[in-house]
């Protein structure tokens, strides 16, 4: 199963790598990672995508709590969470149409358009991994000449 | 409010703390804080080797329940130190390690004796600070400490920069402080003991499995207890052996992979398990999914994260062992649960015990490993605290030392720390210095360390290194033997130092066993003298260590002598 964890830790240097490396050195795999300082600059909120099965997930939870430095560790339930991915598409234009198209599909997956050159496109696209995932398959045909993705960023929905 | 300098901060800290002594060796990076060793009450034990210094710290932490404190330099003293960490990690004994490290300014600049240790060590330890202020020693220290020893104990290391020992602050020694994000205690579920009770009332084949917490918690009462009132039968891990006493008629002795026969027999014909204490390490249950799949598992532990990490627990109670178990034991008193009538589970298991006892096929000779050590056993005193290296005479000890008094023997079991045993039987000589500790030692493991005889003499700490020699790797040649067609490789210590004259030369006792009448007068002398002392034993080097229980495979597929 594909699980997000949300993980308040303590702002200080190396923590990041504390974090990743108890993926590593427990055999864990991290499927995507965001930081980013809390509106209380001496925590810091790590969103950690993986995948196993219920019992590993429920391991790796455990060892994160475990960590010192870890201040809350919460599984997320996919369905009462918001959860989202900025993603940068830099796109290749082979002819006067391709650019319209894909404005098109940009409008259609509520993306930006920038940077748009004589030989390629850039879009900018927030929303989950399964869209940006759609997106991608949409766009290859055009050529994807370099993409951007930063890690899923979540927040469980009030009152969830 | 005091101005003083982080080394002197450091070793009032300690002082506060309770640290009577530490183990170390001095180098240009801690010098500051060496040169507070002057000044301040603390002991200082030199060590030849900063591996050392850590197993020693170990030992003296294991013994103590106390984090023993071991120093070294930065760069290599910090590498050194490093083994001796992770061993502590893996079985979870606390400590604290200090190192020094370049100044502030030079680090990140590969700096001369620069290590990223606190990158290096951060998988092995539980924490690490890295004060980069003067004033920031005092809290470390005291957060060190109480993380070292709470909880599931573990080492702690603070790093500390040279100009933070330098430097001149105005020190706080906090009384309190929060760690938010530690939380070593939780209140076992009262629930759950009850629910434990009634799944142990109800199953056919009940056993406990009694692992390192039970002595790391020093719940021998409560274990015994509960074994006499449930009648059930007491299998340990190797980590935990000791935990019950090995006299006792409910007990079987460890299972694993060099575990007893009856025990692994019982182990593995149970059907509900009360597991203590314990990781369920492969070394302990064989395959995973063989040792699960038959058995009801009840698993108390301090650790959450022990639940449900290698086998599914039916019934988990969170929380110090030693309370959940005082909890069972009140409940057992309320609901005035005593059997007395030997179940047929109960009889099985003693006849089953004393059948193995009978008929294991011992080594013929007058020297084989277990007619010496239960010579060991008949000649010291109980509470007599053992440690052992690790090789084959840690598995004889595991099979033919019986442990009297619960919580005397210790080993590295989680790490397998060849050199481990003889300077942890120092520390633990330091922590309880009226009672006599033995070293049960082979030459392979022994050759690591050895040189801690040095500070044995030294510093007048006068440990016995009960030295099986049988002038081979005889573990990895177990393995060549049996695994690998006896193709011998890299086994064979060849020209191996006299051991009598080693201890000489290092200015403590030397004396050779090689009949059982020897063997008797050495122990007797050994004990009897206030110097180091190292009986050498010559063994058979083919001697193999049995019942055996390959990797890989389950409890119930022992390999038995023939």
């Amino acid at each position: 199963m594909w699980a997000i964890l949300s993980i308040l830790v303590e702002n200080k240097p190396g923590i990041l790598f504390k974090v990743t490396h108890l993926f590593r050195s427990r055999n864990f795999n991290i499927d995507s990672i965001s930081v980013g300082v809390t509106e209380n600059p001496e925590y810091s909120k790590m969103t950690i995508t993986t995948y196993g099965d219920e019992k590993q997930v429920e391991q790796i939870v455990k060892q994160l709590d475990k960590m010192i430095d870890t201040v809350k560790v919460e599984h997320l339930d996919e369905h009462k969470t918001v959860y989202r991915e900025l993603s940068l598409f830099k796109i290749k234009l082979s002819n006067a149409n391709d650019s319209m198209e894909i404005n098109k599909l940009a409008n259609a997956y509520g993306g930006k358009v920038h940077d748009v050159k004589k030989d390629s496109i850039m879009v900018e696209l927030t929303a989950t991994p399964d869209q940006i995932q759609a997106f991608e398959e949409l766009a290859k045909p055009f050529g994807i000449i370099d993409v951007a993705r930063t890690g899923v960023a979540a927040l469980q929905r009030s009152g969830a | 409010m005091e101005s003083m300098t982080g080394a002197k901060a450091l070793m009032t800290a300690m002082e506060k703390e309770g640290v009577k002594q530490v183990f170390g060796l001095p180098g240009g990076a801690n010098l500051p804080m060496y040169d507070e060793f002057a000044r301040c009450d603390i002991r200082h034990i030199l060590v030849r080797h900063e591996q050392s210094a850590a197993h020693m710290a170990d030992g003296f932490g294991r013994v103590s329940r106390k984090p023993g404190v071991c120093f070294a330099t930065s760069g290599p003293g910090a590498t050194n130190i490093l083994t001796g960490i992770a061993t502590a990690q893996a079985d979870s004994a606390p400590m604290i390690a200090v190192t020094g490290q370049v100044p502030v300014a030079m680090i990140g600049r590969d700096a001369f004796q620069e290590s990223d240790i606190i990158g290096m060590a951060n998988p092995v330890v539980k924490y690490a600070f890295q004060p980069r202020t003067a004033a920031e020693v005092p809290e470390a220290v005291k957060k060190g400490f109480f993380i070292a020893e709470t909880g599931r104990p573990g080492p702690v290391l603070l790093d500390i920069p040279k100009d933070v020992q330098t430097n001149k602050a105005e020190m706080i020694f906090p009384d309190e402080f929060k760690i938010q994000g530690y939380h070593p205690w939780a209140d076992p579920d009262i629930a759950n003991v009850e629910k434990a009770i009634d799944m142990l009332l109800h199953s056919e084949k009940p056993i406990i499995l009694a692992g390192g917490g039970t002595i790391i918690s020093s719940a021998f009462a409560e274990l015994q207890a509960i074994a006499e009132a449930l009648m059930l039968p007491v299998v340990t891990t190797f980590k935990g052996k000791g935990s019950f006493p090995e006299n006792h008629p409910l007990s079987l002795g460890p299972i694993g992979m060099h575990g007893h026969a009856e025990a692994n027999k019982m182990m593995a014909e149970a059907d509900c398990v009360l597991a203590i204490g314990t990781r369920f390490s492969d070394r302990s249950v064989g395959t995973f999914e063989a040792f699960e799949k038959r058995l009801k598992i009840i698993h108390m532990d301090v650790d959450p994260a022990e639940i449900g990490k290698n086998q599914t627990a039916q019934i988990a109670v969170v929380g110090d062992v030693r309370a959940s178990l005082r909890i069972m034991v009140k409940l057992l008193l309320q609901r005035a649960i005593k059997k007395t009538d030997e179940t047929p589970w109960i009889k099985h298991v003693k006849e089953t015990k004393a059948y193995w006892k009978e008929n294991l096929k011992l080594h013929p000779g007058e020297m084989g490993a277990a007619k010496i050590l239960r010579k060991l056993r008949e000649l010291l005193p109980k509470e007599s605290v053992v440690t052992t290296e690790v090789g084959q005479h840690q598995m004889w000890a595991s099979l033919f030392y019986d442990v009297i008094q619960p919580g005397t023997f210790f080993s590295s079991t989680g790490l397998g720390t060849m050199g481990w045993g003889f300077p942890a039987a120092i520390g633990a000589k330091v922590a309880k210095p009226d009672v006599p500790v033995v070293d049960i030692a082979g030459d392979g493991s022994f050759s690591m360390t050895e040189n801690s005889l040095a500070t044995a003499v030294l510093e007048d700490i006068p440990v016995i290194v009960f030295l099986l020699n049988n002038s081979t790797l005889g573990m990895v040649a177990q393995w060549q033997r049996t695994f690998y067609d006896r193709r011998m490789n890299g086994v064979d210590q060849g020209h191996c130092p006299d051991y009598v004259k080693l201890a000489e030369s290092y200015g403590a006792q030397g004396i050779r066993a090689q009949s059982m009448d020897e063997l008797d007068r050495a122990i007797k002398t050994a004990l009897s003298s206030d110097v180091a002392t190292v009986i050498d034993i010559p063994i058979d080097p083919e001697e193999d260590v049995l019942p055996f229980v390959a990797p890989g495979t389950s409890l119930s597929d022992m390999i038995l002598p023939s």
